[in-house]
């Protein structure tokens, strides 16, 4: 059978055209899971947009449901533990929450892959690597074993595997970590997807494979026009690797926009206080300027703006939720009611 | 600071046995710690940073005794009390959940004296207040605090023996952001108060800039580059401190910039090479560089660097 895998088309130039399109579309998304002692309300009105070709990191600390919302686009949450109070939302033009199982089936792995954060659980303990690598390979595409397992020596060599051969004959646990997670980012690239969410794809990682391995994920992104959701609780990180920037904070964005843009001349007091908080700022041996408090409790219902309690300009205003407003040509938006007023 | 070290560790290696043939005899092992020469002056912080699989953590369990060495010592000043409490890295793991949290902070007292149990919990009551916590929480249970308030009862129950030495193994890493400043803040705060000595063990480099005097980077089971912290982040010359600290994230640095190794992995502990540790992945190397190396002192009295080429390097960069 003859199949295109020798030349993954270049799409770069059709992904130019429509890079306007979104491949992910989240809009006003409220999502809660119920339990005996009353709902969680996991995640409170959360619009979000990833344009074909665009990277997009969502940054927030645990429990700001940056991991719920991408499972959600994903709809890997499991049937029945949750309920969508509002909201919708569109992958590729679809709505995933509205699709059937089997069609999700498809769109999962082919039109959007996944990087999880711990590279030995998503990896089968007890099979080759190149078992794996083929089984994933010809679920989404017509080709034979033997091309499925060219194509995953290629895609190997293409993550700087000096050896693709040798490692596709190992078991998972007899490589490193930044190996196997080069493993999940060579498969997660193998049918070509419009959508790759990475989960804290490195935290797992020591700062040098990180490096390497977020080098070798954007190259490749560019490359084939692929657009990155890249989900972590490092700024640091997502100023260097992201084009744009959510940061979400109990279940909702407070401040979206241009990364740079965002790091630089943070808006939100949660942001600032974030950044604040980092040693970076500081001069060594000097107090860290830490958020006082602690985050809500999201089975309580919040009314009014969620950082309210633990905001030092907090005012009679923040009793109500502040909407996301743009500044810059609406590019830089922030929930807040401080910024309210000073907005064009 | 003090000239005499309170700590002294000369010559550390660590060998832990693997596998086993037909009658259990061990049939390689781990070479964890290959050399390690190390002083730790009384009241500083020092720094230990390294990629896993470097031995920071034997390190962190030979000062505790924990592990004993294959060969070398460790020697305390002669006055020292001996005192050394440890933080680890996750308080989820490191509490005791079926002790309430009275008992688990005075747990390093309740083992080695004798006192009553109005006693221990007046004690815990001191402790947590000055680590931040109420003291009518003291009969709850570990699992009902969140991670940053486990880590401060680990921090009390640390303090409880009235230390001189804590060594803090990764403190911060299971911790978000604004929890880290806190909790850093309070060990900050506990040096000034009580005139602590710390060992800082970890991979974070923002926190260890922002908290240690000094600073040793371990590379395959030994230093390869020790000296002030403003010293060795400023002018790192050894070639691995220099990609270490390249590849720290910091804000809108491009991910491109500064040294890289291209897909190298750490090199195997099971057989040390014959040569410098740092060879296969170092971007530097010359003919001089197939010999062991040995810590040589640089610019100053206190900056040491494993490399022959580090001074020629020094004024490269």
């Amino acid at each position: 059978m003859a199949c295109a895998i020798f030349s993954i088309p270049g799409r770069k130039g059709a992904d130019m055209m429509d890079s306007n399109r979104a491949v992910l579309e989240i809009d006003n998304l409220g999502l809660e899971f119920p339990t005996y002692r009353g709902a969680v309300r996991a995640i409170n009105g959360v619009s979000l947009r990833v344009a074909g070709g665009e990277i997009v990191g969502i940054v927030g600390e645990s429990g700001s449901a940056k991991s719920v919302t991408a499972m959600t686009a994903m709809r890997l949450l499991p049937e029945g533990r949750f309920n969508v109070t509002s909201g919708s939302v569109t992958v590729l033009g679809r709505d995933t929450l509205a699709a059937r199982e089997e069609d999700m089936v498809d769109i999962r792995g082919r039109d959007v892959a996944m990087i999880f954060q711990e590279p030995l659980t998503a990896l089968n303990p007890t099979q080759r690597v190149a078992r794996q690598m083929v089984e994933v390979i010809r679920r989404h595409r017509a080709c034979s074993a033997t091309e499925a397992r060219q194509l995953a020596t290629r895609l190997l060599g293409d993550m700087h595997i000096a050896d693709p051969e040798q490692v596709l004959h190992r078991y998972p646990f007899e490589l490193s970590g930044g190996m196997r997670q080069r493993i999940l980012i060579a498969l997660a690239f193998s049918c070509d997807p419009k959508l790759i969410i990475a989960d804290e794809p490195t935290t797992a990682l020591d700062v040098t494979v990180q490096r390497q391995v977020l080098q070798l994920m954007r190259a490749k992104a560019h490359e084939l026009g692929t657009a990155i959701l890249f989900i972590s609780h490092d700024l640091a990180l997502v100023s260097q690797f992201c084009d744009r920037v959510y940061v979400m904070y109990a279940g909702s964005v407070v401040e979206e926009g241009p990364t740079m843009d965002v790091l630089k001349n943070p808006r939100h007091p949660y942001t600032q206080a974030l950044l604040g908080a980092l040693p970076e700022g500081a001069q060594p041996g000097e107090l860290l300027q830490s958020i006082p408090g602690s985050v809500p409790n999201l089975s309580e219902p919040i009314s009014g703006c969620s950082f309210a309690p633990r905001c030092q300009h907090v005012s009679h205003q923040c009793l109500s939720k502040p909407d996301l407003t743009g500044f810059n040509g609406q590019q830089h938006r922030t929930a807040c009611w401080l910024f309210k007023d000073a907005a064009p | 600071m003090n000239t005499s070290p309170l700590i002294t560790l000369d010559n550390i290696h660590v060998r832990f046995p693997i596998g086993a043939d037909w009658i259990g005899r061990p049939t390689a092992q781990v070479h964890a710690l290959n050399g390690v020469d190390m002083t730790v002056a009384k009241g500083e912080i020092l720094g230990v940073v390294g990629e896993s699989g470097c031995g920071k953590s034997t390190l962190a369990n030979i000062l505790t005794g924990l592990v004993s060495p294959s060969e070398g010592s460790i020697n305390w000043a002669p006055d020292a009390a001996r005192k050394l409490q440890v933080v680890f890295q996750d308080p989820q793991s490191s509490l005791d959940p079926r002790l309430p949290v009275w008992r688990v902070i005075t747990e390093p007292v309740f083992l080695r004296e004798k006192r009553g149990s109005s006693e221990l919990r007046d004690l815990a009551g001191d402790l947590a207040e000055q680590v931040g916590l109420l003291r009518d929480q003291m009969d709850r249970y570990p699992h009902e605090f969140s991670g940053g308030q486990r880590q401060r009862i680990a921090i009390a129950r640390a303090l409880s023996s009235d230390p001189d030495v804590i060594v803090l193994d990764e403190p911060t890493s299971a911790l978000d952001i604004s929890v880290q400043a806190q909790i850093l803040n309070l060990l900050t705060e506990l040096r000034r108060r009580r005139g602590l000595t710390y060992i800082l063990i970890s991979h974070n480099i923002s926190v260890i800039r922002h908290m240690c005097d000094r600073i040793a980077v371990m590379y395959l089971g030994q230093i390869v580059e020790i000296g002030a912290t403003k010293t060795v982040l400023a002018q790192p010359s050894h070639p691995y401190t220099r990609l270490l600290l390249d590849s720290v994230p910091e804000l809108g640095k491009p991910l491109e910039a500064g040294l890289s190794i291209d897909g190298k992995e750490l090199p195997s502990n099971l057989s040390l090479p014959q040569a410098c540790f740092f060879l296969e992945r170092c971007p530097f190397k010359n003919e001089k560089c197939d010999q062991v190396q040995a810590l040589e002192a640089q610019t100053g009295p206190t900056h040491f660097v494993r490399c022959q080429r580090a001074r020629e390097l020094a004024l490269l960069a």
